[in-house]
C-alpha cells in the first residue's frame, strides 16, 4: 500500500485528491461542512507503524547556502523549505495522499462566489512567543508578499489577490480579481508560512511560527536546529527532540557522512552510484514518484522556433526512454511536452510521443529544411545531469538531420541571463498544486514565466474559462483541450519527469512519503520518526 | 619543446646539440623524456589511438572492463580509454598554452623591471602585489563569470594570474644577475635593454625559470580542476583528466578504481616534466660555473 | 634597527593603498558580473517587481560612485556593514569563520611546514640519491592530485572503512580544543599533501645551491659532519627563499581552500566568499577580499623582515 506504483499512481498520488477538488469547487454555495473530517488528528494517513518520541535527527541536505534568510519570502531551495515547514505552519497543507487539507484553517469557502474566500482559521493555536493565532496574522502574512513593494519570491503566486480582511479574530477573507476555484491551493506554498503580526507587519527573521519546531539557531550554509515544541498543537505529528538540518552541497560528503553515522537522512542521492549504496545494509533508498519536470523551453516567436513544424521535428527528434535510462539511471517516467502529469487532478492521459526521426525529418521538411542547426543552451545549474541530457539530446536528433549544438552556459546568473532570454534553454519545474496554477504561470499570455513565450488564443480564453467553471466534468474536459494545446503546439519539449530519491538509515521510520516536494513535501521534520 | 627554445639561442646545430645532450643525460632524466614523447605522440594521434569519439555514446552506462572497452564505459556510456585519450589533449593543451602564456607576460615583465628599474619597477611590482594579495581562485571564479568559461577565456585568464607568480619569480633572480659587472658592462657599452635582456640576462637566470615551469604546470592544472569542481571548467561534452576525476570521484567513496585512471595520468605527467626539468636546471647550473 | 622599522612602516603604508585599489578592483568585478542580489536570490522566481523592490530597499539603484564610497566611509569608521541577502552584520558572519579558518591553516601549516623543512633537508643531504628521487615523487605525486581526490581517499580509508575519524569536519565554537584538532586533521592532512611539495623542492633546491659556497667547503675541510652542516650552517643562510616560499602557502592555506571546505563540509571563510560572489552579495564579498588581502600583506611584510634580518646586506639596497 505504500509504494508509489505507476499503476495505482492516478489514483492515489493526485496533488488534489477528487474529493479535495470537490471541496473547493464544487464549493460554490454548497459544502463546506466537510471541513470537520479534516478535523485533528487526522492528518492524512496515520503511519502505519507505531512512531516512537525522542531523538535528534540529522538530515543532510543537498542545498543551503550562507546568504540563506529566514524570510518565507525568499526560501529558494530545499534546505530553507524544510526548515520553515518545521517552525511554521501554513493556511492548507497536502497530504501524502495529495489531498489539500486545512493546516491552521479549519475550514473554508467561497462567499459567495470563487472570486472571494473566507477561511475560517482554528481556535487555540499560539506562536512560539506565546501570541496566540488571529486572521490578522494571516492578513499581516499575505501582505508581505503583496504590494508594489514586495521583495517576495511568491509575488506572482498571491497577485491574483486584489484585497484581505478580517471578520472577526478568526475568519479571513480573500477578494480575488477573478473567479478562481483553485485558490485554496496556492495557501499550501511554502512562501506563504504564517507569522505573528505587530501591528500589522510580520518580523519575516524572527523564525518564530505555530509549527512543530522551536528555532534553536540557523547558522546560514552550515547548520539550522530546531528543538521540540512543547505545546505543539498537532498530535500524532513533530516525534523528534531535536532536528539538525545540515547543508552538505557535496554529494560525496553528503553520502559519506550518511554512510559513517554523522546523519540519519539525506537528499537527492547521487544516481550514478546509487546502486553502489543500495549495497550497505544500513541504509534504505527512497525512490519518490514526483512531477518534477524537466524540458527544454523554445521561443515560439523565435526564429525558427515560430514555425510549429520545426517543434514538432524537435519534439519527435529526441528519445525520451533514453534519457530516462542514462540520466536518470531509470528513476523517472516520461513526460509528454507538457507540464501536467499523473498526480494532477486534471491529467490528461495524451498518447506519448515516441522518438521517431522519420517523422521528425517530415516536419522538418513541411517546414521547409532539409537539415537543420540549432543552439541549445543549458547548464547544470538546471539539475544534475542536464548537460548530459542535451549531449544525449543531441546524438538522437542527430539522427533526423538535426544539428542540436550544445552550449553550456555559467551556472552562475543561468536563471537571469540564459533563461529566457535565449531562443532555446533547459529548464525544469516542480509540480504545482493545480494544472490552473501551472499553465497561470508559465503558458498563459501574461504569465511570468512565460518560458517559451506562447501566445495561444483558444489557450488563453480557456484558461479564464475553467477558473470560473465549476462543472467537475466540464473543467476537465477544458484541461485535457489545454494539455493537448500545449503537448501539440506548445513551445516545450519535455523528456522526462524526475524522481525524488534520498537515502536514510532504517533506524528511520515514515509512513508514505508525499510525491508534491522533496524530502516527503518538505516536511520530513514533521512527519518522520526513529523506530523504537 | 622547452628545450629546443634554449638551444635555438645558441650557434651550434640543433640536433648535434639535442644528441650530445641526451647521450649525457641520466637514466631518470631520460625517462621523464620518455614518457613526455609518449604523451606527446598520444596527444598529436589521439583520432587514430582513440577505438570511440571524445563524446559518442558506444555502450550502456558504467560497461566493465572488456575488449572492445578497455576500461569500461562511464556514467553516459561513453568509453573511457577513448575520453581519457582525448583528454590528454584538452588537459595538457589548456594547461602548457595557460603556463606558457604566464611564463611569456611574466618573465618579460620580470625582466623589464630589473633592468629597467626604477618607476617602471615601482609600477609593475605593485600592480603585481596587489593581484597577488586577491586570493587567486576567487580572483580566477570572478573573472570567468564576468568573461564566461570558454577555453580561450580559461587560457588568458590562467595565464594572466599565473603570470604575477612568474614575474615575482623572474624579478628577482633577475635583479641578481641585473648587478653584475658585466651587464654594467654591457650598459655603459650602450647595449638597449632587449639586447642586454637576451644577451645577458635571460641565459643566465634560465635554470631557475625552468625549476619553476613544472610546479606551475602543476599548480594551473590544479586551478583548473578546481574551478572544474566549482562549476566553471570546461565545455562538455569535452574531456578533460580534471573533470574526469571529478565526474567519477563519487565512485572512489566505494573503493573502485576508475577515477585513479585519470588522476595517475597527471601524476605520471607531472613526475616526467620535473625529472626532466630537474635534468635541465643540474646540467644548467653545472654549465655556469 | 631604524632602518628596519622605517622599511615596515613604508610597507604597511603601501599595504594598506593595496588594500584599497582592491577593495575598487572587487567592488567593479562584482559590480560587472550579470545579475545582482535581487535577482540571485529571486532567481527563477524573479518578477520585474520584485526585483525593483530589493534594489530599492538595499539602495542598489544608486549610482556605483556613490555606493562605492558609502562602503569605504563605512570602512573607515569600522562598520562593515550588513549583509545583502541576511540583514546580518558582516562582522557577526565572519568572527567564526574567520577563526575556524586560521585553526584549519594553523593545523595545517604545523603538520606541513616541519614535514617539508625536513623532507628537503633530507633530500638536500641524500641529493640525487634513491632517498632524494623516493622523496621527490611522491610530493609530485602529492599535488599532481585535485585536492578532493586526496581527500575522498583519506576519507574513503579513514573515516568509511577503518571508522577512525568523522567524514565531516563540522566544527563550531562550543567543541573543546581535542574535539577540534581532531575534525580539523583529515582536512588538514589533505592540505598538506597540497603545499607541502613546493616548500620541500625550495629548501632542498635552496641548501644544495649554498652547498657549493665557500665557507661550507671550509666547513667540510674542518670535519664537521653533513647533517651538522646543513642545520647549522646552511639552513640559516638559506631562510630567505625558503620563507618566502612558506609565505605563500600559509597564504594559500588561509584563502585557496575552498574545494577542502566543500569536501569535508568546514564552516570556513571560502565557501563564504564563493557563496556571497554567487549571490553578489557585496558587503560580505569586500570583507572577505580585504581580511584575505590583508592576510597576503601581513606574512609578506614577515617573509621580508625575516629575510632582511637574516641577510642585514638587504637592508641598505644600493
Amino acid at each position: 500500500m505504500t509504494d508509489s506504483k505507476h499503476l495505482d499512481q492516478h489514483a492515489r498520488n493526485g496533488m488534489l485528491s477528487r474529493r479535495g477538488f470537490m471541496k473547493s469547487a464544487a464549493a460554490l454555495g454548497i459544502v463546506s461542512a466537510t471541513a470537520g473530517a479534516f478535523a485533528l488528528p487526522a492528518f492524512g494517513s496515520t503511519p502505519s507503524p507505531s512512531p516512537k518520541r525522542g531523538g535528534h535527527f540529522r538530515l543532510g541536505l543537498s542545498r543551503g547556502s550562507t546568504t540563506d534568510s529566514l524570510d518565507p519570502a525568499r526560501f529558494s531551495d530545499v534546505f530553507m523549505q524544510s526548515v520553515g515547514f518545521a517552525i511554521y505552519n501554513y493556511l492548507t497543507e497536502v497530504t501524502p495522499e495529495g489531498e489539500l487539507i486545512g493546516e491552521l484553517a479549519e475550514s473554508w469557502e467561497p462567499a459567495p462566489d470563487a472570486a472571494r474566500w473566507a477561511f475560517k482559521l482554528r481556535k487555540g493555536i499560539t506562536f512560539h512567543n506565546g501570541k496566540p493565532l488571529e486572521a490578522a496574522d494571516v492578513v499581516a502574512t499575505f501582505n508581505h508578499h503583496r504590494g508594489e513593494k514586495s521583495q517576495s519570491a511568491a509575488k506572482g503566486i498571491v497577485d491574483p489577490i486584489e484585497s484581505i480582511e478580517t471578520d472577526g479574530t478568526h475568519t479571513v477573507i480573500f477578494n480575488l480579481k477573478a473567479a478562481n476555484a483553485d485558490f485554496p491551493a496556492i495557501t499550501s506554498d511554502y512562501h506563504m508560512a504564517i507569522m505573528p503580526a505587530t501591528d500589522g507587519k510580520v518580523d519575516p527573521n524572527a523564525g518564530i511560527g505555530t509549527g512543530g519546531y522551536i528555532l534553536e539557531k540557523l547558522e546560514p550554509g552550515v547548520e539550522a536546529v530546531v528543538t521540540r515544541n512543547p505545546d505543539y498543537w498537532k498530535s500524532g505529528r513533530a516525534w523528534f527532540d531535536k532536528v539538525s538540518f545540515l547543508a552538505i552541497t557535496d554529494a560525496a560528503a553528503r553520502t559519506n557522512a550518511l554512510r559513517t553515522g554523522q546523519i540519519d537522512a539525506m537528499d537527492r542521492v547521487d544516481l550514478k552510484t546509487v546502486n553502489l549504496l543500495k549495497m550497505d545494509p544500513n541504509l534504505s533508498i527512497n525512490n519518490v514518484d514526483s512531477d518534477q519536470i524537466y524540458y527544454f523551453a523554445m521561443d515560439t516567436q523565435a526564429k525558427p522556433f515560430n514555425d510549429n513544424n520545426v517543434r514538432l521535428a524537435l519534439k519527435h527528434a529526441i528519445d525520451r526512454q533514453d534519457i530516462v535510462d542514462r540520466v536518470l539511471k531509470g528513476y523517472g517516467r516520461l513526460a509528454n511536452d507538457q507540464p501536467i502529469g499523473a498526480s494532477y487532478l486534471n491529467y490528461a492521459d495524451l498518447p506519448q510521443r515516441q522518438y521517431d526521426p522519420d517523422k521528425a525529418r517530415h516536419y522538418l521538411k513541411k517546414a521547409g529544411y532539409n537539415s537543420l542547426s540549432v543552439d541549445l543552451s543549458t547548464s547544470d545549474a538546471v539539475f544534475t545531469g542536464a548537460v548530459d541530457a542535451a549531449v544525449i539530446y543531441r546524438e538522437h536528433a542527430a539522427k533526423a538531420g538535426i544539428d542540436i549544438n550544445v552550449k553550456r552556459e555559467p551556472a552562475d546568473g543561468y536563471w537571469e541571463n540564459v533563461w529566457m532570454k535565449r531562443p532555446w534553454s533547459m529548464s525544469y519545474s516542480s509540480p504545482r498544486g493545480t494544472a490552473d496554477w501551472f499553465f497561470s504561470q508559465f503558458f498563459a499570455e501574461d504569465a511570468n514565466w512565460n518560458d517559451t513565450n506562447w501566445q495561444n488564443e483558444r489557450f488563453n480564453t480557456l484558461l479564464k474559462a475553467a477558473r470560473a467553471e465549476l462543472d467537475a466534468g466540464k473543467r476537465q474536459e477544458m484541461y485535457a483541450e489545454m494539455q493537448a494545446l500545449v503537448h501539440n503546439q506548445g513551445g516545450w519539449v519535455a523528456p522526462a519527469f524526475s524522481a525524488y530519491v534520498s537515502a536514510a538509515t532504517k533506524a528511520v521510520g515514515h509512513g508514505k512519503i508525499a510525491t508534491n516536494r522533496d524530502m516527503d513535501g518538505n516536511r520530513i521534520a514533521e512527519r518522520w520518526w526513529f523506530e523504537g | 619543446m622547452m628545450m629546443t627554445k634554449t638551444h635555438s639561442s645558441e650557434k651550434v646545430p640543433l640536433w648535434r646539440k639535442v644528441l650530445s645532450g641526451l647521450a649525457e643525460a641520466p637514466p631518470t632524466g631520460l625517462l621523464g623524456l620518455v614518457v613526455l614523447f609518449t604523451y606527446l605522440f598520444v596527444i598529436v594521434f589521439a583520432p587514430w589511438l582513440a577505438p570511440f569519439g571524445e563524446a559518442t555514446i558506444v555502450a550502456d552506462a558504467f560497461a566493465p572492463w572488456s575488449a572492445e572497452h578497455l576500461l569500461g564505459t562511464d556514467s553516459l556510456g561513453r568509453d573511457i580509454y577513448s575520453r581519457l585519450i582525448y583528454a590528454a589533449r584538452n588537459t595538457v593543451g589548456i594547461t602548457l598554452m595557460a603556463t606558457l602564456l604566464a611564463f611569456v607576460i611574466g618573465g618579460a615583465l620580470g625582466m623589464v623591471a630589473a633592468v629597467v628599474g626604477g618607476w617602471v619597477d615601482q609600477v609593475l611590482s605593485r600592480l603585481v602585489d596587489m593581484l597577488m594579495a586577491i586570493p587567486l581562485l576567487i580572483f580566477a571564479l570572478l573573472l570567468l563569470m564576468i568573461f564566461g568559461s570558454s577555453v580561450t577565456a580559461l587560457i588568458l585568464i590562467l595565464g594572466c594570474l599565473e603570470a604575477t607568480r612568474v614575474f615575482r619569480l623572474t624579478r628577482a633572480v633577475a635583479m641578481n644577475v641585473a648587478v653584475m659587472d658585466y651587464v654594467e658592462a654591457a650598459r655603459l657599452r650602450g647595449e638597449k635593454m632587449l639586447w642586454i635582456i637576451r644577451r645577458e640576462i635571460l641565459p643566465n637566470i634560465l635554470s631557475p625559470l625552468f625549476a619553476e615551469f613544472g610546479l606551475r604546470f602543476c599548480f594551473i592544472f590544479l586551478l583548473v580542476s578546481s574551478l572544474s569542481f566549482l562549476g566553471l571548467g570546461l565545455q562538455p561534452p569535452t574531456a578533460d583528466w580534471g573533470a574526469m576525476v571529478r565526474e567519477n570521484a563519487m565512485l572512489i567513496t566505494f573503493g573502485r578504481v576508475t577515477p585513479l585512471l585519470p588522476a595517475a595520468a597527471i601524476a605520471i605527467l607531472t613526475i616526467a616534466v620535473n625529472l626532466v626539468v630537474d635534468w635541465f636546471t643540474h646540467k644548467a647550473s653545472g654549465l655556469s660555473k | 634597527m631604524n632602518q628596519l622599522l622605517m622599511t615596515v612602516a613604508k610597507r604597511l603604508g603601501l599595504g594598506l593603498f593595496t588594500l584599497l585599489i582592491i577593495s575598487m578592483v572587487i567592488f567593479l568585478a562584482v559590480e560587472m558580473l550579470p545579475g545582482d542580489i535581487a535577482t540571485e536570490i529571486l532567481g527563477q522566481m524573479a518578477t520585474p517587481e520584485a526585483v525593483a523592490a530589493i534594489r530599492q530597499e538595499l539602495g542598489l539603484d544608486q549610482p556605483i560612485v556613490s555606493r562605492y564610497f558609502d562602503w569605504l566611509s563605512g570602512l573607515l569608521t569600522g562598520d562593515l556593514g550588513q549583509s545583502l541577502a541576511t540583514g546580518q552584520p558582516v562582522l557577526e558572519l565572519l568572527d567564526d569563520r574567520l577563526i575556524n579558518t586560521l585553526y584549519l591553516a594553523g593545523t595545517a601549516a604545523l603538520i606541513s611546514v616541519p614535514l617539508a623543512l625536513g623532507l628537503g633537508v633530507i633530500a638536500a643531504l641524500y641529493r640525487n640519491t634513491l632517498v632524494d628521487r623516493a622523496v621527490s615523487m611522491f610530493t609530485l605525486s602529492a599535488i599532481s592530485m585535485p585536492e578532493f581526490f586526496i581527500a575522498y581517499v583519506l576519507i574513503l580509508f579513514i573515516s568509511v572503512q577503518l571508522g577512525w575519524i568523522p567524514s565531516m569536519s563540522k566544527v563550531d565554537a562550543d567543541q573543546s580544543l581535542l574535539e577540534r584538532l581532531q575534525l580539523t586533521i583529515l582536512p588538514a592532512i589533505t592540505l598538506t599533501f597540497v603545499t607541502c611539495a613546493h616548500m620541500m623542492r625550495m629548501t632542498r633546491a635552496a641548501i644544495i645551491n649554498l652547498l657549493s659556497s665557500p665557507y661550507i667547503e671550509m666547513a667540510y675541510l674542518k670535519g664537521l659532519g653533513p647533517w651538522r652542516i646543513i642545520v647549522h650552517h646552511t639552513l640559516p643562510n638559506a631562510w630567505a627563499p625558503i620563507v618566502n616560499v612558506i609565505v605563500m602557502n600559509l597564504a594559500y592555506l588561509i584563502t585557496g581552500v575552498v574545494v577542502v571546505e566543500v569536501v569535508f563540509v568546514y564552516p570556513g571563510l571560502g565557501q563564504l566568499m564563493v557563496d556571497s560572489v554567487a549571490k553578489r552579495d557585496l558587503p560580505v564579498v569586500q570583507a572577505a577580499s580585504m581580511i584575505f588581502a590583508a592576510t597576503y600583506i601581513l606574512l609578506n611584510l614577515i617573509a621580508d623582515v625575516v629575510s632582511i634580518v637574516s641577510n642585514p646586506r638587504l637592508l641598505h639596497p644600493k
